[in-house]
């Protein structure tokens, strides 16, 4: 089923949940909500799920207007970050709840209920209550109350921040390959951005409640369209420095006092017709220490992450994070070279923190 | 190391583990104290000078300053009780009272009340519920004083002044109708307490919860009968029992509003009979004995349904055992 947000406002009283959301979600399509605490994400997502009435805007599902139609008649499955199951039913009854409530006949419900735990893995849990389960096998209980009526839409409230990061890594799989096989357009709140980066087609970025990109994981990451989003999406953090960017002798060269960087045309040329400094941002993993590079730096922290390690540059009073492998042990207050890889930089206008190179 | 020291080891062990026991056990002990105090002070000891007053003729008019005369007549009152040609009346009397008023108003229109409170805007509800509880804080007197100003009869009530100027027949209303006005009289009393209890409990509810039932796909009915009765099933049990309790004892609205009339013992209710027996008799004599005997019925009755609530109900089994074990 197709979702349509258009112009959606939702306040309590003087604080805004959301402002003037626009997004056209097609069926089938896995898209995350991925932004900071407070945000406006779960809002959002109640007031599609029909349980705050919008202060302005539409939205449909599919070609129907649904701003009035009660949650009951939406067809939707919703899982919680608390999960929500009702501590007073077991498992089953928690399953076949949404089925009772359509009046499905017992026989039914039962193989119904039976299939969808098979299914989640929690055949063998239907007797029990809620308070008798792991937080694990809860998260699939509900799972399975919010797949059993098979809904249009799915909607997810960060559903796996309270788990270990093991079984998130599990579930995050599971959910995804769910999704895919039924088919059901789903939303997915987090602030998690890896799960939101490798599970969903399209990404809302969200601040503040607005909207600041709604792009594929893909896009948001190679060609961010606000100095946020790509401050934001990426892990480490992209680093950024005010820079002065200026034409000479056909090339174009990015300087901040002793930093002097030469870029390629292509990324050039918009921020050269600028007046004045911009922000020029680049990504950890596009710096090098190599003997090669041309950049004279020296190394302030080393932080080990396992796999390869996260170093923090000085080069002059400028500071750079990048990762380097494990491999080479650099200590603290070595000299070392630098080497940027220019063709990825970015360019954001200092004032209105808008990509320069990557126009809405 | 040999055995004995073994054995000298694991004494001194259990000795520790036994003086560990006491005092955990002391712990306890001196949480429950104050309430523990309270209750023999205001239940125990009264009750043990009502059943000691009980087998006496103890009176106003055989009363002396020498209380040696106070004479013992073993279960004398009890039998006159029982002989009594209204008794039977003012127990009947009883179980409607406090039937009508906690199945009607105490647990039933508070439920509801609480209900369409809570599912309503929150301030709009607050206030209706402040509205609830006035009776409860009115000093008695003058809540019956109202209720009694309303409905006298003409020319003095307001009800009958309406009926004055509207032509319409004017009516005794509390003498024509004392049980529907005793009855609604306490249950807007009564009301306010289960109204209080269910609230908090439905609004103690996770928003969660509720907001998966919609859902779901319940309608808001529907989440009232699967969702949130189940689980304010505790505070209801809670308010039905000791709403009756206290129903059992209250007299002070009957007493003031009919004072068991109209005629004889129309709404005098057991607890009433108590205190009109011991205290305020119309013959000017006030048969302290005699009272205590109905009174030490009526706490036998309330401890009997007390204990057959707790079985029936099975309280121990709604309370959880706590996580924590001993600190
Ligand atoms: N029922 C409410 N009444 C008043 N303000 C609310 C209500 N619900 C949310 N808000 C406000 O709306 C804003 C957005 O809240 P929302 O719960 O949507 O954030 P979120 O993005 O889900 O954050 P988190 O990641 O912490 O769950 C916040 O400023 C919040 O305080
Ligand atoms: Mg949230």
């Amino acid at each position: 089923m197709k979702v349509t947000i258009d112009n959606l406002t939702k306040k309590f009283g003087d604080v805004v949940g959301v402002e003037d959301l626009t997004l056209h979600i097609d069926d089938g399509e896995f898209v995350a909500f991925l932004g900071p605490s407070g945000c406006g994400k779960t809002t959002t997502l109640l007031t599609l799920a029909g349980i705050y009435k919008p202060t302005a805007g539409v939205i449909s599902f599919g070609e129907r207007i649904v701003n009035q139609v009660q949650p009951k008649d939406r067809n939707i499955g919703m899982v919680f970050q608390s999960y929500a199951l009702y501590p007073h039913m077991t498992v089953f009854q928690n399953i076949a709840y949404p089925l009772k409530l359509k009046r499905v006949a017992k026989n039914i419900q039962h193989e119904r209920v039976q299939q969808v735990a098979n299914v989640m893995g929690i055949g063998n849990l239907l007797d029990r209550r809620p308070g008798q389960l792991s937080g694990g096998q809860q998260q699939r209980v509900a799972l399975g109350r919010a797949l059993v009526k098979e809904p249009d839409v799915l909607l997810f409230d960060e559903p796996l921040s309270n788990l270990d990061a093991r079984l998130r890594l599990t579930m995050r799989g599971e959910i995804k390959h769910l999704q895919k096989d039924l088919g059901i357009t789903s939303i997915y709140v987090t602030h998690d951005q890896v799960e939101a980066m490798t599970m969903a087609d399209r990404i809302a970025v969200m601040m503040g409640g607005h909207l600041q990109a709604f792009d594929s994981p893909d896009e948001l990451y190679s060609r961010p369209k606000t100095q946020f989003v790509a401050g934001f999406v990426g892990n480490p953090p992209m680093n950024f420095v005010s820079v002065d960017v200026s034409r000479s002798n056909g090339a174009f060269i990015a300087q901040a006092d002793s930093l002097r960087l030469e870029i390629g045309q292509e990324r050039g040329e918009a921020p050269a017709g600028y007046d004045g400094a911009v922000v020029m941002g680049i990504r950890p993993e596009d710096i090098q220490i190599s003997g090669a590079g041309d950049i004279a730096g020296e190394i302030f922290i080393v932080e080990p992450l396992g796999r390869e390690d996260l170093i923090d540059v000085r080069v002059g009073q400028h500071s750079f994070l990048l990762l380097a492998s494990t491999e080479t042990q650099y200590q603290t207050g070595e000299q070392v070279k630098l080497r940027f890889d220019m063709e990825k930089v970015q360019f954001f206008d200092p004032q209105t923190e808008k990509s320069i190179l990557w126009q809405q | 190391m040999s055995a004995s020291q073994f054995a000298s080891a694991s004494q001194v062990q259990a000795k520790r583990s036994r003086r560990n026991a006491l005092r955990s056990y002391l712990g306890a002990y001196g949480f429950m104290a104050p309430a523990g105090v309270l209750v023999v002070i205001f239940f125990l000891i009264p009750v043990a000078i009502i059943l000691y007053l009980s087998v006496t003729n103890l009176a106003s008019s055989n009363f002396t300053s020498d209380l040696a005369k106070m004479e013992y007549i073993g279960l004398r009152n009890y039998e006159t009780l029982l002989n009594d040609q209204f008794a039977r009346k003012i127990f009947f009397n009883t179980i409607f009272y406090v039937l009508f008023t906690l199945s009607i108003f105490n647990v039933s229109l508070a439920l509801i009340v609480s209900l369409l409170t809570t599912h309503i805007d929150r301030g709009a509800g607050f206030v209706f519920r402040a509205l609830w509880i006035l009776p409860r804080i009115t000093s008695p007197v003058v809540y019956i004083l109202i209720w009694k100003r309303m409905m006298a009869e003409a020319p003095f009530g307001i009800l009958n002044q309406f009926n004055d100027w509207l032509g319409t027949p004017t009516y005794n209303y509390i003498a024509t109708n004392p049980w529907v006005f005793v009855v609604v009289v306490n249950g807007f009393i009564g009301l306010s307490f289960g109204m209080i209890i269910f609230t908090s409990a439905i609004e103690s509810i996770p928003k969660d919860l509720l907001n998966a039932s919609l859902v779901d796909g319940s309608s808001k009915l529907q989440r009232i009968r699967y969702v949130i009765l189940p689980l304010i099933r505790w505070p209801l049990l809670f308010v039905f029992t000791y709403q009756t309790l206290s129903l059992l004892t209250s007299f002070v609205e009957i007493q003031l509003l009919t004072d068991g009339g109209p005629g004889l013992y129309r709404t005098e209710v057991w607890s009433l009979t108590a205190y009109h027996r011991a205290l305020s008799n119309y013959f000017g004599n006030a048969q302290w004995g005699y009272g205590s005997a109905f009174a030490v019925l009526l706490v036998l009755i309330g401890v009997v349904l007390a204990v057959i609530y707790m079985r029936v109900f099975r309280f121990d089994e709604l309370v959880a055992e706590p996580r924590v074990e001993t600190l």
